[in-house]
């Protein structure tokens, strides 16, 4: 059974959609707080991985044939990361929560929305704060010097387009989980993206046939957007890795609708 | 300790236990592969880049030896967070599983009891497997690195035991990401498990020093690298032992008001 706004050709509902956001708003205006402290992790992760290891590493780290400082060379790598983590934990962990345990889904169906304007509406959700995070990062890495390139600007937009894939696939994956011990696959996925997605060192540092594992997965081409724009050593590449990330959220947006449409309306 | 309250104690542990036997497989499997990822890739990988800019070594040691023991402190920390915040004030609040044991035999005192000596056993658990993978990186210099595994759940409880305290007295959970952002991941980053702390200006060293983490990454470091001399090892144990003491106390006291009738 398909619910009502499912049709083939029917777009989201901006307004409705919208609500569901203004909802989640209105919600943090109590724990503003959490949103805030946000910012402060990526100043934590700049100064001890950017600057501490940075220092023991000294020499500059080889990228598209010129050198960069270490510092430079992981902010962009720690701010793509921040947009997954961001990003899913909303649409996984508060989420799930969301789904399953206080039924708010059940409740927004009787309403005008359908399914597929409560996924749109989580996913914008997790689009939101992942951009407040990003500005923060931005700010930060222009404070600390660590953002040579004036189209550091458009990583904003950038870190959106991750926001929004990543939150879309995680939307997706949350549908299927039952439980809260389900939730630890989550951490499974994430934790060998966080580290091996060309983080914390160049992809080269892998022999060939890693190398194309990694370049296979989704945060590399989020670091590698971020990275390339941060630095200011653009390329085709870019493309790729726009064009990765555009399909990711997509795909995930359309799964997570089909599946909510099972879950609430079977 | 009373045999009685042993007694109810072991309820309490039984009842996890029963718990566990459902849930492990996802914990269990995090536990494992979460050390052997982190060691190859900041170890091994980040390795590659920080042994190229320091060719001698961290006090002589390859960055994968220095980071290991760190990161191993570092884990039964977030572990102890983990466990001692959403999931006790579930217990408390949203599924008031200890007011349902109360309506028993057992009093405060076993609840506290019997959840404490749960949480040593996941540290340990936690512990052992990211021993096991630090074996099988070859970081283990020194005969004494397996007293690391106790240091590690001891450095676990010296977090448990104040959160436990705190989670007893709140009423949401606003509290913890704050926690978690403020305290756990700043100590991951700045605690010496990624770089020496004397890099630190004078004044962070000071407040690093305070924390129990920058005690338990020096006191595993020095076991399994074998640096370690017995004086500064019974400092950083005795500012272990005072966080878990004093934390325990604490618990006693905001769970005792928090459970009462």
């Amino acid at each position: 059974m398909i619910g009502g706004n499912l049709r083939p050709g029917t777009l989201p509902s901006l307004r409705r959609a919208g609500s569901l956001v203004e909802r989640n708003a209105i919600l943090y205006r109590r724990s503003w707080l959490i949103i805030v402290s946000g910012f402060a992790e990526p100043l934590f992760y700049l100064l001890g991985i950017g600057l501490g290891v940075g220092a023991l590493i000294g020499s500059t780290v080889t990228l598209n044939g010129h050198s960069v400082r270490y510092a430079v060379f992981v902010a962009p790598a720690l701010m793509a990361s921040a947009a997954m983590n961001g990003a899913v934990y909303e649409t996984s962990f508060n989420f799930f929560f969301k789904l399953r345990y206080v039924k708010l889904y059940d409740a927004i169906l009787s309403t005008p929305l359908g399914v597929l304007d409560v996924a749109a509406g989580e996913i914008a959700w997790a689009l939101v704060r992942g951009t407040l995070y990003a500005i923060g990062f931005i700010a930060v890495m222009f404070g600390l010097g660590l953002a040579p390139s004036p189209w550091t600007i458009v990583a904003l937009p950038a870190a959106m387009l991750m926001s929004f894939a990543f939150g879309a696939a995680g939307a997706a994956l949350t549908t299927f989980l039952r439980t809260w011990q389900d939730i630890e696959l989550i951490l499974i996925v994430l934790i060998p993206l966080f580290l091996f997605s060309a983080t914390f060192y160049p992809l080269e540092v892998y022999p060939g046939f890693l190398r194309l594992v990694v370049e296979l997965t989704p945060l590399y081409h989020g670091v590698n957007l971020l990275r390339s724009l941060t630095t200011g050593s653009l390329g085709q590449a870019m493309l790729v890795d726009i064009g990765y990330l555009l399909a990711l959220g997509v795909l995930g947006l359309w799964i997570a609708t089909l599946r909510l449409d099972r879950v609430l309306l079977k | 300790m009373s045999r009685q309250a042993w007694t109810g104690a072991l309820h309490v542990l039984e009842h996890n236990a029963l718990v566990y036997r459902r849930t492990w497989r996802g914990s269990v499997f995090v536990s494992f592969a979460a050390p052997v990822m982190f060691l190859a890739a900041m170890g091994v990988g980040l390795g590659t880049l920080v042994n190229r800019g320091t060719p001698h070594g961290i006090g002589g040691f390859s960055y994968l030896e220095f980071l290991a023991p760190g990161l191993l402190a570092t884990a039964t920390m977030q572990t102890a967070f983990s466990e001692t915040t959403y999931r006790l004030l579930s217990r408390i609040r949203w599924a008031r599983t200890y007011d349902a044991m109360l309506a028993t035999p057992l009093e405060v005192q076993d609840v506290l009891t019997g959840e404490l000596v749960w949480l040593a056993f996941r540290l340990l658990m936690v512990a052992t497997f990211y021993f096991v993978a630090m074996f099988l990186f070859r970081t283990l210099l020194a005969p004494g690195a397996v007293l690391a595994i106790p240091v590690a759940v001891l450095n676990g409880l010296a977090f448990a035991a104040p959160i436990f305290a705190f989670t007893a007295s709140q009423q949401t959970d606003a509290g913890f990401p704050v926690i978690g952002r403020f305290v756990i991941a700043p100590l991951s980053i700045f605690a010496g498990t990624f770089f020496p702390i004397d890099r630190l200006p004078v004044a962070a060293q000071a407040i690093a020093w305070l924390t129990p983490l920058t005690h338990g990454v020096a006191l595993s470091r020095g076991l399994t690298l074998g640096t370690i001399s017995m004086q500064p090892a019974l400092v950083h144990l005795a500012v272990l032992l005072l966080y878990t003491v004093v934390g325990i106390g604490l618990a006693r006291v905001t769970l005792s008001r928090r459970l009462a009738p």
